[in-house]
């Protein structure tokens, strides 16, 4: 049998010109752009040091509307209204990204969770609704933080009774029924004229009473707090931004475990996921239920701002707009998405009633109100020129074993570094054997690079 | 047959150029092989026993490879029985009454021609099918109607003709994913993060890397699976499936694309995998390497076994030679030919032919 060995396999025949194993195109390179440096930068650093940052970064992102930077403050609307929309739009992203982005079903019905939310609390808080409470045992001053956890537990509900028969299904058919559900809630708080006030909506619903003064007498987050930077936008901003931070927190918890992996498998392949022990189905619903809780609590802090909800801010057009920012950011990237729905919400906001722009004369609200044209135009153009969204997912599937992450991309560094040699390499395949179980003797042209990597390594933890 | 070296079992990496070379077309189509026109750099890799000391000592990854859950069946008894089992598809009989046992602590080999039923009898094993007829009992119980993710933690793991890895996934992550089907935790402990979540989370993270330490892809753990090369790829594959802590692994073809080198080392690895204390089923075209790495074979042809023993009494099972390996042409009667000489694949003729379906 020792016949059929080949020749080929001796070492001499190996050409010396091969690169070793491993293969990538260099749009796919790992360490490439602005972005991944700042990546391996920030990887880098112990986790006090990330603190020292990130806390500082969010402090700013928190002071933005009201530090009034002449670029940035919008001109045709109050600035700290936009940014509370933003805050919105961005928890929206958030949880549509887990849906859509880390376990890849995708959902055309996403506003239906959200007006789920915005109703629920509306239900309970406004005087039109005959279910309202805030007459009997409720206080207005804190009937709206009551209602918040009503309305999460209801849209995950909803979640759950949406998912539950409709996630056999996939692609495009699961799409569709979303589609038809969010539809459906629509048509529902439409039509449900004794409860949900029909076409006329619900007014005065609740919002948080806090800060009253003389001249606030309903306190910092009401509708009358309208003048000046620090307005009730800029509040509602705020109490989105923790909203934002809390479920930035939980969701990466999620990600970086195996609830994490478990959708990102499924996204990859289902039924490779399922035989590899994934309940896949169970892990489907999971995230559906955590998106639509997101999007419930969204809906809460909508109907709380503008204290007044109809059926037609829940149009299908919303969930479109949602999904844009989710897809315009870079889906299963939470900070992307963040990033897509700033976009969605500011950029028409940043027209609206501008007539100059760099000393263009320009009519800002007649592109504002081309948005949809010009995000449609954005969208195509960045699916042929950037696929995976502006800032592309770098998904962190693991909460430990960062040191060898660290290594390996300061290996990969030290090589692009080291080598535009990519003909000849002789000693290369040599690195490939050096991790083999034998973990005797790692020499040569490897040596080094790896010898880097791993001091590097060391010191980072 | 030759032992490799025991550093060829680590070799991954090694072999993905062997396979190049040897195909005797390294330096016309070299680029296209795996992806076309694809720019070639520089893979980042990262020595895991630089960073995890304790792997590179063999034994203490054997120790964390190895299978640690009570299996009910003693070592030479019957872990899985095949229970007179028929899958129909309509009209089509795929699965005709099929019995066999696989043994704990063996390495079984499932041959047969091309449509003869092996990838079905696996599917019927592993859940994907449901019998028609009969049943698969494993480790005491029926698999029966149990969703197959639930058979994969029953025991039952299994690799993938055509590769299906979690391409967007490190080679590391892809091996957690399996691990994760021994997680207790599920979507609160890890919200919150509590201290068993963690245990666990770690737990996996370093059994996995002492898996891909075991077949050889540790340097490559930080890679995502679409960039590791083919061989690379398929050992991945197997460790994932290992992650699960089966009782019983399936390998379905896994030697397909192979050269002669990478078959012979993926021989060394199988054996280790039995040594280490799992039980293998092994679903192979190659006579050579079934020959040469299990330690009893089943042949099927037509959806029903036609053969079942030693690899010496298979092979020179006249029923045998005459569907699987071809009749000699001094004998080949008026039929020319028929089926079986069409994919002859002949123990002697076998190294050269190298796998058209690379």
């Amino acid at each position: 049998m020792s016949t059929s060995t080949p020749a080929p396999q001796t070492p001499e025949g190996r050409p010396t010109s091969m690169p070793p194993v491993g293969r990538v195109a260099t749009k796919d390179r790992p360490h490439g752009g602005v972005g991944d440096r700042f990546r391996l930068w920030w990887d880098a650093q112990a986790r006090p040091t990330q603190w020292l940052i990130g806390v500082p970064f969010l402090i700013f992102i928190a002071l933005v509307p009201i530090l009034n930077i002449p670029v940035l403050t919008t001109v045709g609307t109050n600035f700290g209204g936009v940014m509370a929309q933003f805050g919105m739009i961005a928890l929206i992203a958030i949880g549509l990204n887990v849906v859509v982005g880390q376990a890849g079903l995708l959902d055309l019905g996403y506003v239906g969770f959200y007006a789920i939310g915005a109703y629920t609390v509306a239900i309970l808080t406004s005087p039109d609704s005959p279910w309202n409470q805030t007459d009997e045992w409720l206080s207005k001053d804190w009937a709206w933080l009551a209602a918040l956890p009503i309305a999460v537990a209801i849209t995950s509900l909803s979640g759950l009774i949406l998912g539950s028969p409709t996630l056999r299904l996939r692609g495009d058919y699961l799409a569709i029924v979303t589609l038809g559900f969010g539809e459906i809630v629509r048509l529902l708080a439409d039509n449900l004229d004794e409860l949900t006030g029909g076409g006329q909506g619900l007014r005065g619903v609740a919002y948080p009473r806090v800060g009253v003064t003389e001249e606030l007498p309903n306190g910092v987050f009401s509708a009358g707090n309208a003048a000046g930077t620090l307005n009730s936008g800029v509040w509602w901003y705020w109490l989105s931004l923790v909203f934002i931070v809390i479920s930035l927190l939980l969701v990466g918890n999620l990600e970086r475990s195996r609830v994490g992996r478990a959708w990102v498998a499924i996204r990859e392949d289902e039924d490779a996921a399922e035989i590899m022990g994934v309940p896949t189905f169970r892990f489907k619903l999971w995230a559906f239920v955590i998106g639509a809780s997101i999007g419930g609590v969204a809906g809460a802090l909508y109907a709380g701002q503008v204290q007044f909800v109809i059926p037609t801010n829940f149009n299908v057009i919303n969930s479109v707009l949602f999904l844009c920012a989710v897809v315009l950011g870079g889906q299963g990237n939470k900070l992307g998405v963040i990033l897509g729905a700033f976009i969605i919400v500011y950029l028409p906001n940043f027209f609206l009633g501008r007539t100059e722009l760099f000393g263009i004369p320009i009519n800002g609200n007649e592109i504002a109100s081309y948005r949809y044209l010009f995000f449609g135009i954005a969208l195509v153009v960045l699916m042929i020129f950037r696929p995976q969204g502006l800032i592309p997912v770098r998904q962190k599937l693991l909460a430990y074993g960062r040191e060898l992450y660290v290594a390996a991309r300061r290996a990969a560094q030290a090589a692009t570094r080291s080598g535009s040699d990519d003909g000849a390499r002789p000693g290369a395949p040599a690195v490939a054997t050096a991790s083999g179980t034998t973990g005797a003797a790692r020499p040569t042209a490897g040596g080094t690079r790896t010898g880097e990597s791993t001091t590097d390594g060391e010191e980072t933890r | 047959m030759s032992t490799h070296d025991p550093g060829g079992i680590g070799a991954g990496g090694e072999h993905g150029d062997e396979h190049l070379a040897s195909s005797g077309r390294a330096d016309s189509s070299r680029a296209d092989l795996y992806m076309p026109g694809a720019v070639l750099e520089e893979p980042a890799i990262v020595d895991v026993a630089d960073v995890r000391p304790e792997l590179a000592n063999p034994e203490l990854v054997d120790a964390m490879v190895a299978p640690d859950r009570t299996v009910h069946a003693k070592v030479g008894e019957p872990l899985l029985q095949m229970q007179n089992v028929t899958v129909q598809f309509g009209g089509l009989v795929a699965l005709d009454d099929v019995s066999f046992d696989i043994r704990r602590g063996e390495i079984l080999g499932l041959i047969g021609p091309n449509g003869a039923g092996k990838t079905t009898a696996f599917n019927a094993m592993t859940g994907v099918y449901r019998p028609t007829k009969g049943q698969v009992v494993f480790d005491g119980s029926t698999v029966g109607k149990l969703k197959r993710y639930r058979i994969t933690q029953r025991g039952i793991a299994r690799t993938f003709q055509n590769i299906r890895l979690f391409n967007e996934m490190t080679a590391l992550e892809n091996v957690v994913v399996g691990s994760d089907a021994r997680h207790r935790t599920s979507v609160p402990g890890a919200l919150f993060r509590t201290p068993r979540h963690r245990r666990e989370e770690r737990d996996a993270i370093d059994r996995a890397l002492a898996l891909l330490e075991f077949v050889g892809v540790g340097g490559r753990a930080t890679e995502k699976a679409r960039n590791l090369s083919y061989g690379d790829q398929r050992r991945l594959e197997i460790a994932r499936a290992l992650a699960t802590e089966p009782k019983l692994l399936c390998l379905d073809e896994p030697a397909a694309g192979f050269n002669p080198a990478e078959k012979e080392s993926l021989m060394d690895l199988i054996r280790h995998i039995r040594d280490d204390g799992y039980t293998v089923l092994l679903i192979e075209h190659d006579m050579r390497l079934v020959r040469g790495v299990t330690d009893r074979i089943v042949v099927l042809e037509f959806g029903r076994v036609i053969a079942d023993g030693t690899p010496d009494e298979v092979t020179s099972d006249p029923k045998v030679i005459a569907a699987y390996l071809g009749v000699p042409d001094s004998e080949l009667t008026a039929d020319e030919g028929g089926t079986g000489a069409d994919r002859a694949a002949g123990p002697t003729t076998e190294g050269g032919s190298g796998d058209a379906s690379a």
